[in-house]
């Protein structure tokens, strides 16, 4: 099982379906539909075996491969995934199913050719899987770049108002970032030396780089990743992609595509330039503190409902933020565990969310109310989501939350306590939002729509029941995924050069029995 | 002081499906969705009677074991596990969760028996019992947890239970609303619980129950202060205690059976618990302990006026909750003895508020739904068992020997007159003014119900009395009310929770003699209750009269609540807007300023803003073509 080629295979899979399915004529569109889905589910499955075949504890990085691309610039078709990458590969290939059964009728109200959208989303799959799987750090910007044209075209063909504002804006923003992380990763290989893009090489060498070199380049990938996740300042795009991708898609993009910048911050900035890394870590931090509380502070005074997921979704990249740069591995394994279970929360918000959009025709506040009372179910689901998403306990994202700021805590007390304030306003917007969605007078507008009439389907369930059910399962016993993640985080602690403090009043000695 | 807790074995390993049974009933009902409608309640209740018998069984073979021994940790399995942190998902029945374990599913169970009958014609019957288990399960898990984590855990479930049951009937605006600030304000104080958790940690380097107590006495007094003032943030909040009191009278739009379990009996009182629970922690600190008792001083007193003035029967009684609530900190912030006093009040009073809660929504129920004291009087010619055992709770708060409060509340009043110093006398007044006032509102509350003249609307003229489902129940809870203060005393409640509150009797001189005191209590409660006899025996306005500067300020809950919406409230929405503006505008605008510098001017960035946007398009279409042309051409390279 160690040779087998999972990571290429699991990369290209989708790439073919996605071929498979742009040629099937546009008059058979359930055809497409039905075809993308098995194939997405065949790539489920493939990645559920590789996690059954990763050893956790065993090499920080597996299943390794390694390809001539372009000799010349020593460029290399390098695949490899640890603990990190891992999670975020099993959480992508469950993902993309789900998306697809999610968006099931979305295009066929469209105008629009059902089996080029189905082909995309398999073609977003390929990116995503090998932006994650790259171990080669000019390959890994090649497909950060490439992953931004099929959401591109997800966005400006298949998406609501503004559609084409948001996609524009969407790939200006994330193409001014890759440009500064290609000038980093030309510097990069330049200073490494050894006339190769190969990362542990360059890790391997990133002890002899220049301090104020590697601040340069620290910056350069700091920028296109907190471009990318988005950080406080930088994030203003990700309400107006939100909003205007179909829902089920802005479910991939902040599940799943944005986390390519905290994991490339993980992965590159951490590892490559350490001694950037803590130089760097005040000002991250303060922009983590600020996002958490502004983000959240704006989500509570939106009207719009993917708007409002879209600005939840920056404040918890700040937690995210915070639990990187504070540098324990309780704030580390909460990150990585902050993205899988963040992906899932939101993913299934957003797909909820969804759900009441394609209901209504609207994804105002203001054009529900009440709507509990006609489809009660549907709206446990959104409330259950809810739950998760200001991170109940019992529910996964607990255990992240709870990790990043215990671990910030012992470091960084008054961030981690700044950061804490955050809970507060996460039951605000959520609490805000489903008592305006669903509680309170039913609005009469709503009895006239026929399809608020009609309580959750059985697609819909399928849909949502595997994101319950592990939110639910992860809450309770996070330590199957934890396993997989921890090594990897105290490997790229090892990396930057940090320790965990001890038990400050223990270690002071005063008594320890 | 070293802690250390038995494994637990024989019956004692089962303690997990205390929590399990509950939750396994929750999640049945709300799973099976209408088709459980039929006997969905009878599931319901049979799961909380189970847990009940299973908890009794578990805590008589605690009993019979030594006092150092009286204790069953069980780990379940490894819930957090990160570098050196290690959270188990770990319980602990000791002498102190026993307790409440029997309190929750004793009274839990008579309770769920009474909204079989209170809920007979609500077509959300079912889903009632899903969530009202769903809270049993949490607040047990609350209480049986072996570590902080486990207790923040049940502390959100019972928080989330709260909401749901509180905004139950979620089509009125205002249980809606009220559910949220409820959830809000707990959330205030659960940031304080939480922070302590993390500074457990970071100091200590444990969450676990045992091995922080073992420790304590390495923390510094700063450290012991910060930790104290954190964690009592959070029981306050979940306590309705100053400054977090606001959102329990409001708590009362949910269904009556879940202000008698949720907002009176079990729930709010968690805030006891957890300072009782970290009794090591709040004992090694003498400020702490003098804040505590000032909280719990001054709760009772806001208690005992607002809810003088009150004219709605659920909030007089969530006012009176507050205020004995605030006996109960009083108690745990005395410190040695007067911990188990403390615990003896609360389940005294859990009893006798229970009682109460249920005995008004046996009222409500025979007056189509009116809350308003002002429009019942004479009922007891109509409902004697509703009469008879309301009675019972009434002189059991005001503490009439030898009912339950005489027992449970007269001996914290004592306790707080010996306190050490010249602050015996401030907590030791304040604490018999309360029992005076308290005897006063509770009258007031009992008389204009039950006596003097009727004053009913036109749609309740023909008040009834309730069914036996929901007599029966409320005949039990008088009895509690009438023998469980004394049999808690007799039993000697104190020297078994020894091993958790440790054995510390009295440590200072009264400043007045006991028995002074005793008299003392007695004459101030004949007072309160006889002046709002003669007040109000002869009934009362239809509605509230002008009145002074005190009594103003009390029917407007002394202005915290206005006092929240001017500070937090309004800014905070002022503050949403001006960022919501700010982003799109400031921020964004920026951004796409320097965007169109960049670009050549504002003219393009007018259109892309009002939507000519099929250049900006193609330009970007040509952008990523030519990244996918320049990864082509690579490959082409490659391939040649």
């Amino acid at each position: 099982m160690k040779d087998f080629p999972f990571l290429s295979i699991l990369t290209l899979l989708p790439l073919v379906g996605a071929a498979v399915v742009a040629f099937i004529p546009r008059a058979r569109g359930n055809l497409a539909k039905t075809i993308a889905l098995a194939w997405s589910l065949v790539v489920l499955a493939l990645s559920v075996v590789m996690w059954i075949a990763f050893q956790a504890g065993g090499e920080r990085f597996q299943f390794r491969e390694s390809y001539q691309w372009i000799p010349t610039w020593g460029a290399r078709f390098t695949f490899a995934t640890d603990g990190i990458a891992l999670v975020m590969l099993v959480l992508i290939a469950l993902l993309v199913p789900l998306v697809i059964l999610a968006s099931w009728n979305d295009v066929d109200e469209t105008q629009r050719s059902v089996p080029t959208y189905f082909a995309l989303l398999l073609t977003l799959e390929c990116t995503m899987i090998g932006v994650f799987a790259a171990a080669d750090v000019f390959l890994f910007y090649v497909l950060f770049e490439v992953m931004l044209v099929p959401m591109y075209f997800i966005i400006g063909s298949y998406g609501g108002q503004r559609r084409q504002y948001a996609a524009v804006k969407f790939f200006l923003y994330s193409l001014v970032g890759g440009l500064f992380m290609l000038a980093a990763v030309i510097g990069l290989w330049v200073v490494g030396g050894h006339h190769t893009f190969d990362w542990e090489t360059l890790k391997g060498a990133s002890a002899a780089f220049d301090t104020n070199t590697a601040r340069w380049l620290f910056l350069g990938f700091f920028i296109a990743f907190a471009v990318k996740a988005p950080f406080f300042p930088f994030h203003t795009w990700l309400p107006d992609a939100g909003v205007a991708a179909p829902a089920p898609a802005a479910a991939l993009l902040v599940g799943v595509l944005d986390k390519v910048g905290t994991f490339g911050i993980l992965r590159y900035c951490l590892p490559l330039f350490p001694e950037a890394s803590r130089w760097f870590a005040p000002a991250a931090l303060v922009l983590g503190v600020i996002g958490i509380l502004y983000a959240a502070l704006l989500a509570v005074g939106q009207n719009d409902l993917k708007r409002l997921v879209s600005y939840t979704s920056i404040a918890h990249f700040g937690f995210i933020g915070i639990g990187i740069f504070a540098f324990t591995t309780q704030a580390g394994t909460g990150s990585v565990l902050y993205m899988v279970n963040h992906g899932l929360a939101t993913g299934l918000l957003f797909l909820v969310v969804g759900m009441f959009v394609s209901r209504r025709g609207s994804s105002l506040v203001s054009d529900f109310g009440g709507a509990g009372k006609l489809i009660p179910v549907l709206a446990g689901v959104l409330f259950f989501a809810g739950l998760a998403s200001l991170a109940l306990p019992g529910t996964a994202p607990f255990i992240s939350e709870f990790l990043v700021l215990i671990g910030t805590f012992t470091t960084h007390k008054v961030y981690a306590v700044i950061a804490t304030f955050g809970i507060i306003l996460a039951a605000a917007y959520v609490l805000w939002m489903v008592q305006r969605t669903t509680q309170g007078t039913l609005n009469p507008v709503l009895t006239e729509v026929p399809a608020m009439r009609k309580d959750i389907t059985l697609r819909e369930k399928i849909v949502v029941a595997p994101l319950v059910l592990l939110l639910l399962l992860l809450g309770f016993y996070p330590k199957p995924v934890t396993d997989v993640i921890n090594p990897a985080v105290e490997q790229t602690m090892q990396d930057v050069g940090t320790t965990d403090p001890g038990p400050t009043a223990v270690a002071n000695g005063r008594v320890a029995r | 002081m070293e802690q250390t807790y038995a494994h637990a074995t024989g019956l004692l390993s089962g303690i997990w499906l205390l929590v399990a049974i509950p939750l396994a009933s929750a999640a049945v009902l709300l799973l099976l969705g209408k088709r459980a409608d039929k006997w969905g309640h009878w599931l319901g209740v049979l799961s909380v009677a189970a847990t009940f018998v299973l908890g009794l069984s578990m805590f008589l073979s605690l009993r019979g074991l030594d006092d150092d021994a009286r204790s069953a940790q069980q780990s379940l399995w490894d819930f957090i596990v990160v570098g050196n942190l290690h959270v188990d998902f770990g319980l602990l029945f000791d002498p102190l969760s026993g307790v409440f374990v029997l309190l929750i599913t004793g009274v839990g169970s008579l309770i769920h028996l009474y909204a079989v009958g209170y809920m007979e014609h609500d077509p959300g019957r079912r889903r009632f019992f899903a969530y009202f288990n769903l809270f049993v399960a949490a607040m047990l898990l609350l209480v049986l947890g072996n570590n902080y984590v486990m207790l923040y855990f049940g502390w959100e479930g019972v928080g989330l239970a709260s909401y749901l049951l509180i905004s139950f009937w979620y089509t009125r605006p205002s249980a809606a609303t009220a559910g949220k600030k409820a959830f809000l304000m707990n959330r205030v104080g659960d940031t304080g619980l939480a922070i302590g958790i993390f500074l457990l940690f970071a100091t200590l380097g444990t969450t676990q129950y045992d091995e922080v107590f073992s420790k304590v006495s390495a923390l510094s007094g700063g450290t012991v202060l910060i930790l104290g003032i954190l964690l009592l943030l959070g029981a306050a909040g979940k306590s309705g205690q100053f400054p977090l009191q606001a959102w329990l009278p409001d708590a009362m739009e949910g269904p009556t059976p879940v202000s008698a379990l949720i907002h009176a009996a079990t729930m709010v009182t968690a805030g006891v618990y957890l300072i009782a629970r970290s009794n090591p922690i709040f004992s090694a600190n003498h400020t702490l302990q003098t804040i505590v008792v000032s909280v719990g001083a001054l709760t009772l007193l806001i208690g005992c006026i607002i809810g003088a003035a009150k004219d709605d029967i659920k909030r007089v009684l969530a006012w009176s909750t507050v205020s004995q609530i605030g006996y109960m900190f009083l108690g745990v912030g005395l410190g040695g003895g007067a911990y188990a006093l403390a615990i003896i009040h609360l389940l005294a009073h859990g009893f006798f508020k229970a009682n109460m809660f249920l005995g008004a929504g046996s009222v409500m129920h025979g007056m189509h739904d009116q809350v308003d004291i002002r429009r019942f009087g004479g009922l007891r010619k109509y409902m004697t068992w509703t009469w008879l055992t309301f009675m019972m709770g009434w002189l059991a708060i005001i503490g009439i020997p030898p009912l339950s409060g005489y027992f449970s509340k007269e001996p914290i009043i004592a306790a707080a007159f010996e306190r050490g110093d010249w602050t015996s006398w401030l907590y030791g007044m304040a604490a018999l003014l309360g029992a005076g006032l308290t005897a006063f509102y509770m009258t007031r509350l009992f008389v204009l119900t039950f006596h003097g003249p009727e004053r009913y609307t036109e749609e309740n003229k023909h008040p009834h009395e309730s069914p036996l489902i929901m007599t029966v129940p409320l005949m039990l809870l008088a009895l509690g009310s009438i023998v469980a203060g004394g049999l808690l005393v007799w039993g000697d409640l104190a020297h078994w929770l020894e091993p958790v509150l440790g054995a510390e009797g009295v440590e200072h001189e009264p400043v007045l003699a006991h028995w002074l005191i005793t008299v003392l209590s007695l004459v101030v409660t004949v007072l309160g209750a006889g002046l709002a006899w003669a007040m109000f025996r002869r009934g009362t306005a239809l509605a509230p009269e002008p009145a002074g500067v005190v009594v103003t300020a009390a029917r407007r809950n002394l202005y915290t609540d206005a006092f929240n919406e001017a500070v937090f409230e309004r800014p905070g929405i002022y503050l949403t807007r001006a960022l919501v503006y700010l982003d799109n505008r400031g921020i964004d605008g920026a951004v796409n300023g320097l965007a169109a510098a960049v670009g050549g001017g504002s003219g393009r960035l007018r259109r892309l803003q009002t939507g000519f946007v099929r250049s900006y398009a193609l330009s970007m279409l040509t952008g990523a073509v030519l990244v996918v042309g320049a990864f082509l051409a690579i490959q082409l390279g490659w391939l040649a």
